[in-house]
């Protein structure tokens, strides 16, 4: 162990599978939990409701549900990572989103504007950044906590979404009249296609494992164990393999939960391998030092922001499809803090520098299993709404105790 | 030890309003030389590195840097002459691990912008060793986890790794533990062994007899002596620091 976890003695090695376990176990009883908790969490959640509905949470039909159900939230919430990872916060993200939802839908309409739903969907996207971009202005040249100036956008924003849906329909429900936007969340992949995908996936997963691992070994850096990227590349592999064999056995994968995912993909890279993901954390975790290097902090920030107000959109127009309708409730509910919640309860740090983007899509996978067993059980609204909060409190609890033993052991 | 200095200032001046922060100080630093820069608080200690470092550019006199006369604005020119200063506060991002915050704001690409992860960690390793900072157990560590003289070493490690000629360090020991500022001690003297210029900013005696080839003294802005510690005593020191001769009575017009 001693020998092996130095700088200067022994490089270029493959590390022992024993001492990888032992350097594990040593994070993770220093408070450093990873995504342990909330896998745990997402059992105990499957099994409770699992035998309250009598094995309904399992059927395949549910399943695609559930990941219908999640696919708008996790989009929101993959937004809301880098804005807690810098941390600010984005309290319009929801009204954001149905400004998305609501302006798509209004140029699908055949008899007013009539816009191919490429161009709807490009221009909603591009105005949903551009209020990120207004906001990230105000905060950073203004010098206005992000709290009050998107508190303020959640008010506006409302009220705008309130405009435009009650303008054009006096019922406030205004259908949407595109095959495509409404397949966005009404649609699956033919069942070779998504084996053809998960493949995909899986080999570009392990070619860029292996040329790392290639990589890393001729520059003498010390390398994983081979058995642990095996398990790994196993692991991904039965994961999505998994998810495509159920949900084939159902309605197929939805085209929605393939958008997400390529959103996450594409955000996960920005977070971990290009400067300005580098630069997100280091404004996040220290923003003198990262001016000290050269960093210009204001323009990450807006930044941050304007991919805040996109992933709204992204989210907004599918929730939308979802429903195939928008009316003068949407983004309303509890659609705001149930994003903030998904990533944090994903293990996003509310104080910055410290989260993933995949926490994101766990978060969103708990809040979407919960409710959707309570929807199975029938439960009050009431009701919900105490669950919800109480699966909130006990992921901050665990954050708050994991952080705790991570200061005991010198490793906050 | 080279015979013309790096770094050279002749006469240089700054006012803050009516309070003149600096008059008339000369100082020099070698390549390959520890140079103490000491004084009581208000002496002008950081007046004089901001000039060096292009924050407060200076109001008069010239700065030699290399043998050539330069002018430094901003903080990027002094960067552009391999001057890099360590200021007391480190400025390290705790959230990050140390190959990240030494390669912070330059970090290394391949192809498409990706970052390149692996090069980076072998620099920051090779910087390390070179060093002979062998306390850090792994590279990949957050900055988070490590010990007040481990992330001083960061820092310095940082501020060199850029081919850097010239090291300025405020106030390195000044939190540290005896074993700590032993580690950051020896490490100062390795940068002057291997031929970087050191300014070493400290309030500590100690530190200067321990590590330091000159020792400059300033009082109320002027530059009240150059010392070798191997020929002087810290009484004599101390002496200069609280009354040294000053050729000019502060707030009174110059004559002729």
């Amino acid at each position: 162990m001693a020998t092996q976890s130095t700088t200067s003695t022994n490089s270029g090695t493959t590390q022992s599978l024993g001492d990888y376990i032992k350097s594990r176990m040593i994070r993770i009883r220093s408070g450093d939990l990873g995504s342990f908790p909330i896998i745990i969490g997402l059992i105990i959640i499957a099994i409770i409701f699992g035998t309250l509905s009598e094995g309904i949470f399992f059927y395949e039909r549910n399943f695609v549900n559930l990941l219908l159900q999640m696919a708008g939230l996790t989009a929101i919430a993959t937004g809301i990572v880098f804005v807690l990872l810098i941390a600010e916060i984005d309290l319009s993200v929801a009204y954001v989103s149905a400004v998305g939802g609501v302006f798509t839908t209004l140029m699908l309409r055949q008899e007013a504007a009539n816009w191919p739903w490429w161009l709807a969907i490009g221009v909603a996207l591009i105005i949903t950044t551009l209020i990120g971009l207004l906001h990230g202005v105000i905060v950073t040249k203004a010098k206005v906590p992000s709290f009050v100036v998107t508190l303020a956008g959640l008010l506006a924003w409302s009220g705008v979404v309130l405009i435009m849906t009650t303008r054009f329909s006096t019922a406030g429900t205004i259908v949407i009249q595109d095959k495509v936007v409404l397949g966005i969340a009404n649609s699956y992949l033919p069942m070779m296609w998504s084996w053809i995908l998960a493949a995909v996936v899986i080999v570009i997963f392990t070619a860029m494992q292996f040329s790392q691992r290639a990589s890393m070994l001729r520059q003498n850096l010390m390398v994983k164990p081979m058995a642990i990227l095996l398990m790994q590349i196993v692991g991904l592999a039965v994961l999505l393999l998994g998810v495509v064999w159920y949900s084939n056995k159902d309605r197929g994968v939805p085209v929605a939960a393939i958008i997400v995912l390529f959103f996450l993909l594409l955000w996960s890279f920005v977070a971990t391998r290009t400067r300005f993901g580098r630069y997100v954390y280091a404004v996040g975790g220290n923003p003198e030092a990262a001016r000290r290097a050269g960093i210009d902090v204001d323009r990450i920030r807006i930044a941050v922001f304007m991919i805040s107000g996109f992933m709204a959109g992204v989210g907004g127009i599918i929730l939308s499809s979802r429903l195939r309708s928008v009316d003068t409730n949407v983004g309303g509910g509890n659609l705001l803090l149930n994003a903030i919640a998904a990533a944090v309860i994903g293990g996003t740090s509310l104080f910055g520098g410290s989260g993933r983007v995949s926490s994101a899509l766990l978060g969103a996978l708990v809040i979407a299993s919960v409710e959707n067993g309570m929807g199975l059980l029938g439960l009050a609204s009431g009701t919900k709404f105490v669950v919800n909060g109480l699966v909130l409190l006990a992921a901050v609890l665990i954050d708050s105790f994991s952080r705790r033993s991570r200061e005991n052991s010198g490793l906050a | 030890m080279s015979d013309s200095p790096l770094l050279e200032l002749k006469g240089v001046s700054k006012n803050f309003g009516a309070v003149q922060a600096l008059y008339k100080v000369d100082f020099k630093v070698h390549a390959g030389q520890v140079m103490a820069l000491v004084g009581d608080n208000g002496a002008g200690k950081s007046t004089l590195i901001k000039g060096i470092a292009g924050i407060y550019p200076y109001d008069e006199g010239q700065v030699t840097f290399d043998g050539k006369d330069v002018s430094i604005n901003s903080p990027r020119d002094c960067a552009e002459l391999g001057i890099e200063i360590v200021y007391q506060d480190l400025a390290l991002a705790d959230n990050l691990d140390v190959v990240n915050n030494m390669f912070l704001g330059r970090e290394k690409t391949q192809r498409f912008g990706v970052l390149d992860e692996n090069g980076m960690e072998q620099a920051a390793k090779e910087t390390l060793e070179s060093l002979s900072v062998t306390t850090i157990r792994s590279v990949r560590q957050a900055v988070a986890g490590l010990s007040g003289g481990q992330r001083q070493a960061i820092a310095v490690a940082k501020a060199v790794m850029w081919n850097s000629k010239l090291v300025i360090l405020d106030e390195p020991t000044a939190a540290l533990g005896v074993a700590q500022t032993r580690q950051v001690l020896n490490l100062v003297r390795r940068l002057a062994d291997r031929g970087l210029a050191v300014i070493l900013i400290t309030h500590n005696l100690h530190d200067i007899f321990e590590v330091a080839d000159k020792v400059t003294v300033l009082r109320l802005g002027q530059n009240v002596g150059e010392y070798s510690p191997k020929t002087t005593t810290q009484q004599e020191i101390v002496h200069a620091i609280t009354a040294g001769e000053m050729t000019h009575v502060p707030g009174m017009q110059e004559e002729a």
